[in-house]
């Protein structure tokens, strides 16, 4: 066995009273893809963010090469070969690709920045992870979420690693450039890189990493090579008890009256004519590739976009939803949980009581005025159905781990009585706990005789959660599935919009 | 590997506030020059381009704060006292008068450099902090110049203040008159100074690190940290830069007025017009997006406006009034892009 790349003796860190971590040994190898598990809150951000020289630990030393460093800031780690690809991009909006990929270390000639030479690398590194399509010189604001990620990959191979980290790095992709990413990292691995690889997606860990450790509550639980354990024993260890299945039961079948009914919906060449019926206590799920029009149709039906063509139906009654405000009063009542929840789920400096009544404010009203007394109840009672962890009500909401911060923006919207719930992939990036509480709740909901469509990146969570799935592909819905219907084979087909899976459209329309 | 073609249409595009300013600028001098009963002569051009000079620099000192989402509010004033300083010492012998620049920028300068370590160390907004200083800096203009006065080189207001003839001729480098030199003797000395001063600096600038430290931090300061950019170096950079382009405008206007002057009024009217003209020259005052360039082309927009009411006698009560609706129309040009974006949740990225 060679000797470890990077290795932790009892590193600590705390933040004020509370102990992120606590007394962690780590070490990884070189060339090994090395998955680090827990659930939010188990330490795994503040280690990376320790590795890579963003914090700097309250206790303990860390070792690089069998060289002590002590790491002051993201630059010095990334002189060192350690680069991190953080969850949270670290892009520049109104800056090139290029400016960038090499933003703190360009190329130069005569000390200023030689934008040919800068062009043409930031090409060849687009192109090593199959990203051609990118044009370096456009901005990153201009580029969808999942190019952003890509972007931020290249940027980070740019600097040589030999300590790579990526947080979550694949959450933001399309299944193609995940593929890539698996390609890439198997290519790094071979050149000796040691990738550190942080995922709440078990089978993206089985399929890559070679050996896996295991965080809970700030300590480094256990480290085992791949296959050593079971899923289940993973699960077990990662949140210190047995779990039961993932996901609630299925509910019955049943024939559920009609509420929201979508005819021929399209906007720019996003959505060419999207059909949709979606049913009192019914949970729709959207399906597809990444890009085929479904955050649009979601974005269309809460009224952010501007000329959308087709009917919108909500009980009968034909409805134009012109604006958020339009869409979440009456008689539409609509609820959306955002794509990104930093920024258009939350106000991350305002407190966690402000950020849950800002939807609903006229109800706790009276007159021009908010009510502090029925504030306070509303708030108490959001928490209370959704379990929220916080200390204090009064703390800004980006205090909260990833998961309760999501849990803020789903009790905002329960907040306003909401008939009709779409989610834009609403356990991107949180544990698995919070996961499974967000199933319940979904179910919960419908029983409730609420109607949610579901848009989910993750096919396992369409398959557990959904009455119905609808797939998209190229802003079309090309196939419905139903009951026994929807599984894996089934939605891939049909996001590839795979011929025979076209008969199965005329099925699902005749419902 | 294929070569990528260079994307005009992407480059106007994410240009268009600039190129739109830049094609009103053209438009609007044809059509002054044509309307002007001497439209087109050199004569005209040196006036234009000497009345330009202070709020150009004044304008492309507000924009390096600007770029990073803040605001300078003591540009006029640290113009004022520069002018103040220059008025004093610009004089004598040609040793004296160079020594004199010198001291002057680099008062310019080290006053920027004050107000980054204020902003960068005292952690304090930079409106405020400015705010501040530039009451600081009238201050010690007052202390200077009670009374308006002092003394600029004659012969060097003269020749930085017409065209390259006169300043050959002033100086007798060699024969005015020859003939290879007339192509371009007709020159502003004026505008070749803008152009000079504010290329000469920027480009190289833009073109480091640290200046496109200061676009990065405008458009994601957390962003810039997380790539490990020397963000203090840049606030303080960007300070300073503004300091030393304050301190270029209160040299000229000693220059050309020959003297000092520590006028409160009119250093808040140079600041507030600078912010107009780095808007005008499209730049965001949310950061991130634009420069200096754009901030030059804003100021002379707004020098523009002033000509046209000079040739088409417009009441000088009536003037702030037009001045203030077409500044309004202008800037409204830039909210074209809310009413055609189709996805409204990008108006807010």
């Amino acid at each position: 066995m060679s000797s470890p790349i990077m290795r932790l003796n009892s590193v600590s860190k705390n933040f004020g009273a509370t102990q992120a971590l606590d007394n962690v040994d780590f070490s990884c190898e070189s060339g090994s893809i090395h998955a680090i598990l827990g659930e939010n809150g188990a330490g795994k951000s503040t280690l990376i963010k320790i590795m890579s020289g963003v914090l700097q630990p309250s206790a303990g030393s860390l070792f690089v090469a069998d060289k002590e460093l002590k790491l002051q800031s993201p630059t010095q780690a990334a002189q060192e070969g350690v680069v991190c690809i953080f969850q949270e991009l670290s892009l520049v909006p109104d800056l090139s690709v290029a400016d960038n990929i090499f933003l703190d270390s360009p190329p130069k000639s005569w000390g200023l920045i030689d934008r040919k030479k800068q062009g043409e690398g930031a090409e060849a590194l687009l192109a090593r992870i199959k990203c051609e399509d990118i044009d370096p010189s456009s901005l990153v604001n201009e580029l969808s979420l999942s190019r952003r990620q890509m972007v931020e990959i290249a940027k980070a191979l740019g600097k040589k690693p030999r300590v790579l980290i990526l947080d979550e790095a694949t959450s933001a992709l399309t299944s193609q450039d995940v593929e890539t990413i698996y390609g890439l990292l198997g290519e790094l691995k071979s050149e000796g890189v040691a990738s550190l690889f942080i995922s709440h997606k078990m089978q993206e860990v089985e399929r890559l990493c070679d050996t896996l450790s295991v965080f809970r509550n700030g300590q480094h639980i256990e480290t085992f090579k791949k296959g050593a354990k079971s899923d289940s024993d993973i699960v077990r260890l990662m949140i210190g008890r047995s779990v039961d299945a993932q996901f609630p039961v299925k509910r019955p079948m049943v024939q559920r009256p009609e509420r929201l009914l979508v005819k021929n919906l399209c906007w720019e060449n996003q959505l060419r004519g999207v059909d949709l019926t979606l049913g009192k206590g019914e949970i729709l799920g959207l399906g597809g590739l990444d890009g085929q029009g479904q955050k649009e149709l979601l974005l269309a039906l809460f009224g952010v976009l501007r000329g959308v063509d087709g009917e919108v139906s909500v009980e009968g009654q034909f409805v134009a939803p012109n604006s958020p405000a339009a869409a979440k009063s009456a008689p539409m009542n609509i609820a959306l949980v955002p794509e990104d929840r930093k920024t258009e789920g939350l106000m991350l400096p305002m407190s966690i009581a402000d950020n849950l009544m800002i939807a609903s404010l006229d109800r706790i009203s009276q007159g021009p005025f908010i009510s502090p007394l029925k504030e306070q109840q509303a708030v108490e009672d959001g928490i209370k159905k959704l379990q929220i962890k916080v200390g204090s009500v009064d703390h800004a909401v980006s205090t909260l781990s990833g998961g309760n911060q999501q849990k803020v923006v789903i009790a905002k919207w329960l907040r306003t009585q909401p008939d009709i719930i779409l989610l834009n992939d609403p356990t991107r990036g949180i544990d698995v706990g919070t996961k499974q509480e967000i199933y319940k709740l979904m179910q919960e909901l419908a029983e409730q005789g609420k109607s949610i469509l579901l848009y989910s990146t993750d096919y396992a969570e369409l398959i557990g959660c959904c009455d119905r799935v609808a797939v998209m592909y190229d802003g079309k819905i090309v196939s419905e599935l139903e009951g026994e219907e929807i599984n894996e084979e089934a939605i891939v087909g049909a996001s590839l919009n795979i011929a025979e899976n076209m008969s199965t459209r005329s099925q699902g329309a005749a419902i | 590997m294929t070569k990528r073609s260079f994307n005009f249409g992407m480059t106007m595009k994410q240009n268009a506030a600039f190129v739109v300013a830049f094609a009103v600028l053209t438009v609007l001098w044809l059509l002054y020059n044509m309307l002007h009963p001497r439209g087109f002569s050199s004569a005209v051009l040196i006036q234009n381009t000497n009345e330009s000079v202070v709020i150009v620099f004044v304008a492309i000192a507000q924009t390096l704060p600007v770029l990073m989402g803040g605001l300078d509010l003591s540009v006029g004033a640290v113009m004022t006292l520069t002018n103040c300083v220059a008025s004093a010492l610009m004089s004598g012998s040609p040793l004296q008068i160079v020594f004199g620049a010198f001291v002057t920028l680099l008062t310019g300068t080290s006053f920027g450099l004050l107000n980054g370590l204020i902003v960068v160390y005292g952690r304090i907004q930079p409106i405020i902090a400015t705010l501040a200083t530039g009451s600081i800096a009238i201050g010690f203009a007052l202390f200077i110049r009670p009374q308006p006065g002092g003394e600029v080189d004659g012969d060097l207001g003269w020749a930085l203040t017409n065209d390259l003839y006169e300043l050959v001729f002033t100086y007798g480098w060699w024969d005015a008159d020859a003939s290879w030199f007339v192509t371009i003797s007709w020159i502003p000395v004026p505008l070749l100074i803008i152009v000079i001063v504010s290329f000469g600096v920027w480009i190289p600038f833009k073109r480091s690190v640290t200046g496109r430290t200061i676009y990065a931090i405008g458009s994601s300061e957390s962003a810039a940290f997380m790539s490990g950019l020397p963000i203090e170096r840049a606030k303080i950079a960007a300070f300073t830069l503004a300091g030393f382009f304050a301190a270029c405008g209160g040299l000229y206007l000693a220059i050309q007025t020959s003297s000092g002057n520590a006028d409160i009024s009119q250093a808040g009217s140079y600041t507030l017009n600078s912010i107009a003209a780095v808007v005008l020259g499209g730049t965001s005052l949310l950061g991130g997006i634009g420069g200096a360039i754009g901030s030059l082309v804003g100021a002379l927009l707004l020098r523009m406006m002033a000509f046209y009411f000079r040739i088409m006698s417009i009441d000088p009560l009536l003037q702030p009034l037009i001045e203030g609706v077409v500044l309004l129309t202008a800037v409204s040009l830039g909210a074209w892009r809310t009413l055609s974006t189709k996805n409204r949740l990008q108006l807010f990225r």
